[in-house]
């Protein structure tokens, strides 16, 4: 049985539309990132799921039941906000029970402290049950946030954007850490972020949230190697892919100034935009003649910005390349790594 | 500069405690000595020989008369601070549990034209009180709430109320609504969680809240001298109502009670004192 499964939600806020018919299917043990922009409608979506808004359309299905009259309190679902991480007056064994302590829930104060417990030691925050919560560091806070999700074993983990607070070394070491916990707990997840690292790295399949729709879903290597749409595209990957728009004369595929980007294949479009990722670029081979404009290294890998043709490309290559600024190079993408789409008028 | 302002300081501090200094060394007083043509505010021991010395006899006398029933009043200024107590306590519990539930919903729900609502409720502080007192007076009469401690109760929270809620709705606005929300899904109510979340959060800004209805109901004085001279008479009332009796002003008793009146509202102030700032501002300091 699916754990969730949204069927055409919409909702608006006045004017401002944020969500505008999401269809979303999340399976009995699957981790699902929805991922978009900052304003794409994710958080009302998690919010809704939740019970926190009521939509305008559309309806809710949790474990096969419909959730359109259940209040928050009876989802069985826990939801990890963005900003909110703790109560700053409770210590975090405070923090830990207070979702145990519901009236609705009748539990022993042992079995209380067992699943307290039992949280702490998953999340290693035994150490720290007897702080008061305004006292611990922001991986700390995020921690026990999640420890507070996780303690009462609901059915579906909602997750909004926990790791966007945090520094960069401690994000990828909690993402690694909570994609193991996740698969370790049994429950389905639906993690919600702007950051398509943590997309690509933790999902088992991806959800394209944009303006309130859902443009695309599928593994992260369908999103990442087909994305459906030119914004799809863009939303993954670092960094994203080159888009850029062609015309097919003569059996190739060719720039506004000529330059000649690769076949195309019989019954493509005439006007299109291709897409192709950065380490697709090759830079020796191709028929014409582009510059570098720009070199970055990022540790293991080179980007490079080219101009080819009168267009900025990216390339990433990797470290051992040599190259430096001005110096003229022959880029060449596979055919089989161009992802066409006709161009909309 | 520096000097200059620790004059201005020291300056005003002198200016502000001066009276309640003389209240002080007036409770100690004979009332021969505390209406002698000549200063006299050194206490001494013994009374002095001539009657131009400055100083006089100190004596506790006047604190031990407060149970004493004077001339032009019924009953003790001990009984008179029961009913400020009781009228001032409670008008300020009401006014803040009604405020707190009247802010929270301004604060958390979409209340259709609440920005009217909220200026309609600040509104009533716009008439000075006592532009009222004859209408109130009328309908106290006809209700039978003259002289009687639910009339001034109800009539102080009904005041207190609009500040109340301004007070309150910028402490809840400072509040994160995600602290409740995380409360509903994890298996409370809405009034769970505003009991269980909330409440603990907003202690501060109820006890600002607190603090001002108090002081206001505790020093009123225009209302309760016209519609409780008869009964339930708060202290305010009671030391003016002693004006113009056959034996003169008891100022050392009033003294002694002034300066026992002031001192709950001086000791929850100072408790308070890092708030009242913020409640001023009416919770416009956000973070």
């Amino acid at each position: 049985m699916n754990a969730l499964e949204v069927r055409g939600i919409a909702k608006s806020f006045g004017e401002v539309e944020a969500l505008r018919g999401v269809d979303l299917v999340v399976g009995a043990r699957e981790f699902l990132v929805v991922l978009g922009p900052t304003g794409a409608g994710k958080t009302t979506l998690l919010r809704t799921i939740a019970g926190l808004e009521a939509p305008d359309r559309g309806e809710i299905a949790l474990f096969g039941a419909s959730a359109a009259n259940t209040p928050p309190a009876q989802r069985d679902v826990a939801l990890v906000f963005q900003n909110f991480s703790l109560y700053p007056s409770k210590t975090v064994r405070e923090n830990l029970a207070f979702p145990l302590l519901a009236p609705g829930r009748r539990l022993a104060a042992t079995e209380i402290e067992e699943r307290v417990k039992w949280a702490a030691g998953l999340l290693h925050i035994e150490r720290l049950l007897d702080r008061p919560a305004r006292k611990l560091s922001g991986g700390e806070m995020q921690r026990v946030a999640i420890g507070r999700a996780i303690v009462r074993r609901p059915k579906l983990f909602l997750m909004d954007e926990p790791l966007t607070n945090l520094d960069a070394k401690l994000r990828e070491e909690l993402r690694v850490e909570l994609r193991e916990l996740a698969r370790r707990l049994e429950t389905p997840v639906v993690w919600v972020t702007h950051d398509s690292a943590e997309a690509l790295s933790m999902a088992d399949r991806v959800a394209a949230l944009v303006e309130g729709r859902i443009l695309q879903v599928g593994t992260p290597e369908e999103l990442y190697f087909r994305p459906v749409s030119p914004v799809v595209a863009r939303q993954l990957g670092s960094p994203p892919m080159n888009l850029v728009d062609a015309k097919a004369s003569g059996g190739s595929w060719r720039l506004a100034s000529g330059v000649a980007l690769g076949p195309a294949s019989p019954g493509s479009p005439d006007d299109a935009r291709i897409g192709f990722r950065p380490e697709h670029v090759d830079l020796e081979g191709g028929e014409s003649e582009a510059s570098v404009e720009v070199v970055e290294d990022l540790g293991p890998q080179r980007v490079v910005v080219l101009n080819w043709g009168g267009v900025s490309v990216h390339a990433a290559l990797s470290r051992r390349t040599d190259l430096h600024v001005h110096q003229k190079v022959r880029p060449r993408v596979g055919p089989e790594h161009l992802v066409v789409w006709p161009r909309a008028h | 500069m520096r000097v200059l302002r620790y004059l201005v300081v020291v300056l005003y501090f002198l200016v502000a405690t001066a009276p309640l200094v003389w209240m002080g060394l007036s409770s100690l007083k004979h009332r021969d000595d505390s209406i002698r043509p000549h200063a006299n505010f050194l206490p001494a021991l013994s009374a002095p020989a001539t009657p131009t010395d400055p100083r006089f006899e100190a004596t506790l006398a006047a604190y031990r008369q407060l149970g004493e029933v004077h001339a032009g009043a019924q009953q003790s200024f001990w009984s008179h601070l029961g009913n400020s107590v009781l009228i001032g306590v409670l008008s300020t519990l009401a006014s803040v549990a009604l405020g707190t539930c009247c802010a929270y919903g301004f604060s958390r729900f979409r209340v259709p034209g609440a920005k009217d609502w909220l200026f309609f409720i600040l509104s009533t502080r716009f008439l000075p009180p006592l532009a009222v007192v004859v209408p109130v007076l009328i309908m106290y009469r006809t209700l039978d709430l003259q002289g009687t401690h639910a009339g001034l109760i109800v009539l102080y929270t009904v005041f207190n109320l609009s500040l109340a809620v301004w007070l309150m709705k910028g402490f809840l606005d400072d509040i994160p609504r995600a602290f409740e929300e995380a409360a509903l899904v994890d298996g409370y109510s809405r009034a769970q969680a505003f009991v269980r979340v909330v409440l603990p959060e907003a202690r501060t800004g109820m006890a600002v809240t607190a603090v001002f209805c108090l002081i206001s109901a505790w020093n009123e004085y225009g209302f309760a001298m016209t519609l409780n001279s008869s009964g339930a008479i708060t202290v305010p009332a009671y030391f003016a109502g002693l004006q113009g009796n056959i034996e003169g002003m008891p100022w050392p008793q009033i003294a002694a009670g002034a300066l026992l009146f002031v001192a709950p509202i001086v000791v929850f102030t100072v408790l308070v004192r890092k708030n009242l700032l913020r409640g001023m501002t009416f919770g416009t300091i956000k973070q």
